[in-house]
């Protein structure tokens, strides 16, 4: 069965359709590649799909489940975690507190436990600390996990705000350029690292990007928007010698 | 590694409490200590609670309040009022005031929740200026309000004390600007500092807690709260209801440390929340030993200048920039850190010389 099933979403804003009639089908496991010109509605689509927005039209299908019209809190809970284009880490945080408040909602104990220091408070937070240490090391994280958020180089800390992403525990993760302002050698580990969380945490990952290297080395599928429509979708090759997406994107 | 540093930078500040009470106990039975001072004790653990407490909305939560007095003044006045009331009931003074705590900071922390829910809509300066304006408000609407008590009950009036319309047995015990007279004197310097103690504990363990990562993650960045999963409503709710029944506790205090309570502008007014506020950032936003350290020297201070009368204020002014400069501008922070480097660099060769 599919991981992910959209039919038909669309949303405008005042005049504008902004993403018309999207549909996708994401199988358990696939990378997928949303590519397209700039404007085109690939960080709606993602806004549609974590609930930033609420789709005028159409369903959203996680898993079996509808998660149309939900909440954030409630999507990321169904099992959706996402990154963003312009990094948004908790930036007065240590590495090691912004991937623990990413596992918030898997590893609770309430507020006066938290107060009076019972004896739940220290088996949950070593629990957390193991977890989230775990997934510092996964990134190659964990020797900095003291440092401010803010501190940290850019490369790394995009790799933070995955491993912050990863700890909510999700079925499917949504990247939105991840590669953005990374240097050829830092794409080819984080094309390593995506490809290592994919075959590791078995993950379902669907990722926005315009670096065509990084999307035909690693994207099964691809979906190319423009104008808030589908232009086509299939298999990568196919799809980067389509004649329509040669024009629209990415130039003879 | 991080844990250990965070516990000992608590336990430092925990000292830090202990060592003051220490220190002054000890000039009290060597009778080193000035009346003046002495009587400087009490208010000077309600201004620390204060700050502790409004640290945990603007340092942590990173919301502006500019209420903060209002919610002390909450506190008070319910704090109190239980006082009075439970003067036959209950005639043991310590469980009177210990029971008038918990009221005084339920009551507070209620009004948080109450105010909280529409303001915490706003953001910014809009959050601040209406935060004000409550604090004017509970001012004011105390400042109006008669309550007494007789045989048959309560009687509220917003008029006058006559149109209470009570029975020979009647007592007033809210006289409207007069406030509440006759509280008996209950709180102690050892009591403040066990209460500052104990609002430190509650702050620190919740900020170094999954409550607090939540209110501290919303602070730095709301959306990327949103999309882990952090209920954002419920955390800052919670946040500002714990802030505002912290400064009900210090209400209490304030409240059973003078005889008659009125809620004068000069006590609850909003120069007392700026005053707050003045050292919340003075100490550095969201630097909790900061914060104590600026409530005590700044209460202390205008009462030490008493002797140079003329020149009292300008000093005062002046200490305010130099404690500013110190703590906020980038130069004096890298000079702070060039010579902390320099200090661990010298024990170092020391040690190694040894």
């Amino acid at each position: 069965m599919a991981m992910l099933e959209v039919n038909n979403i669309g949303i405008s804003f005042g005049g504008l359709k902004a993403v018309d009639n999207f549909s996708v089908t994401i199988e358990k496991g696939q990378l997928y590649g949303l590519i397209g010109p700039n404007g085109a509605g690939k960080t709606t689509v993602f806004n549609l799909l974590t609930g930033v927005y609420k789709p005028d039209t159409g369903h959203i299908i996680l898993d079996g489940n509808d998660i149309t019209g939900k909440s954030t809190i409630e999507i990321n809970q169904a099992g959706i975690a996402r990154t963003f284009q312009n990094i948004r880490l908790f930036k007065d945080m240590s590495v090691l507190d912004n991937v623990k408040a990413g596992l918030h909602n898997h590893h609770r104990y309430s507020t006066l436990e938290g107060i009076f220091r019972l004896p739940k408070y220290f088996k949950v937070e070593r629990e957390m600390n193991e977890r989230a240490m775990e997934l510092l090391k996964v990134f190659d994280l964990d020797g900095e996990c003291d440092y401010k958020a803010s501190n940290l180089p850019y490369g790394k800390q995009r790799k933070l705000e995955i491993a912050r992403a990863l700890a909510t525990d999700p079925k499917l993760l949504l990247l939105d350029e991840p590669a953005a302002g990374m240097n050829p050698n830092e794409t080819a580990e984080l094309m390593k690292t995506i490809r290592f969380v994919r075959d590791n945490f078995d993950m379902t990952i669907l990722l926005i990007e315009h670096d065509m290297k990084l999307v035909s080395g690693i994207c099964e599928k691809l979906t190319v928007l423009n104008f808030g429509q589908v232009l086509t979708q299939g298999e990568t090759s196919e799809v980067l010698n389509d004649k329509r997406v040669i024009t629209a994107y990415l130039g003879e | 590694m991080k844990k250990n540093k965070v516990l000992i930078q608590n336990s430092i500040t925990y000292a830090l409490v202990i060592i003051c009470w220490i220190l002054a106990q000890l000039l009290i039975s060597t009778g080193h200590m000035s009346s003046l001072m002495k009587g400087l004790l009490v208010p000077l653990c309600i201004y620390v609670i204060l700050a502790v407490s409004l640290t945990l909305t603007v340092g942590n939560l990173g919301e502006l309040s500019l209420g903060h007095a209002g919610f002390m003044c909450v506190g008070a006045f319910s704090g109190a009022f239980f006082t009075k009331c439970m003067e036959q009931a209950i005639p043991s003074v310590p469980v009177r005031f210990l029971l008038a705590l918990l009221v005084g900071a339920a009551v507070a922390g209620a009004f948080g929740i109450l105010i909280g829910i529409p303001v915490l809509r706003l953001k910014g300066d809009y959050l601040a200026i209406v935060t004000l304006a409550f604090g004017e408000i509970i001012k004011n609407l105390i400042n109006v309000m008669y309550i007494g008590k007789d045989a048959s009950g309560f009687h509220f009036s917003i008029k006058d004390t006559m149109s209470l319309g009570m029975d020979e047995t009647g007592v007033v015990i809210v006289k409207g600007a007069q406030g509440i007279t006759g509280t008996p004197k209950a709180a102690t310097f050892t009591i403040g500092i066990i209460l500052v103690l104990i609002t430190l504990a509650i702050v620190l363990n919740l900020i170094n807690s999954r409550t607090g990562r939540a209110i501290m993650s919303i602070r730095d960045n709301r959306i990327a709260a949103e999309s882990i999963g952090i209920n954002i409503t419920k955390y800052k709710l919670m946040a500002f209801a714990i802030s505002a029944a912290l400064a009900g506790i210090a209400g209490v205090l304030y409240a059973h440390n003078i005889s008659s309570l009125a809620a004068t502008p000069k006590s609850f007014g909003y120069n007392m929340s700026i005053m707050i506020l003045v050292f919340v950032v003075l100490g550095g936003l969201g630097n909790i030993r900061g914060s104590m350290i600026a409530a005590v020297v700044l209460t202390m201070l205008p009462e030490l200048l008493r002797g140079l009368n003329d020149y009292r204020m300008l000093i005062y002014a002046i200490v305010l920039i130099v404690m500013m400069i110190f703590n906020s501008s980038p130069k004096a922070i890298e000079m702070r850190a060039v010579f902390m480097e320099k200090i661990k660099k010298n024990k170092k060769t020391a040690k190694e010389a040894a």
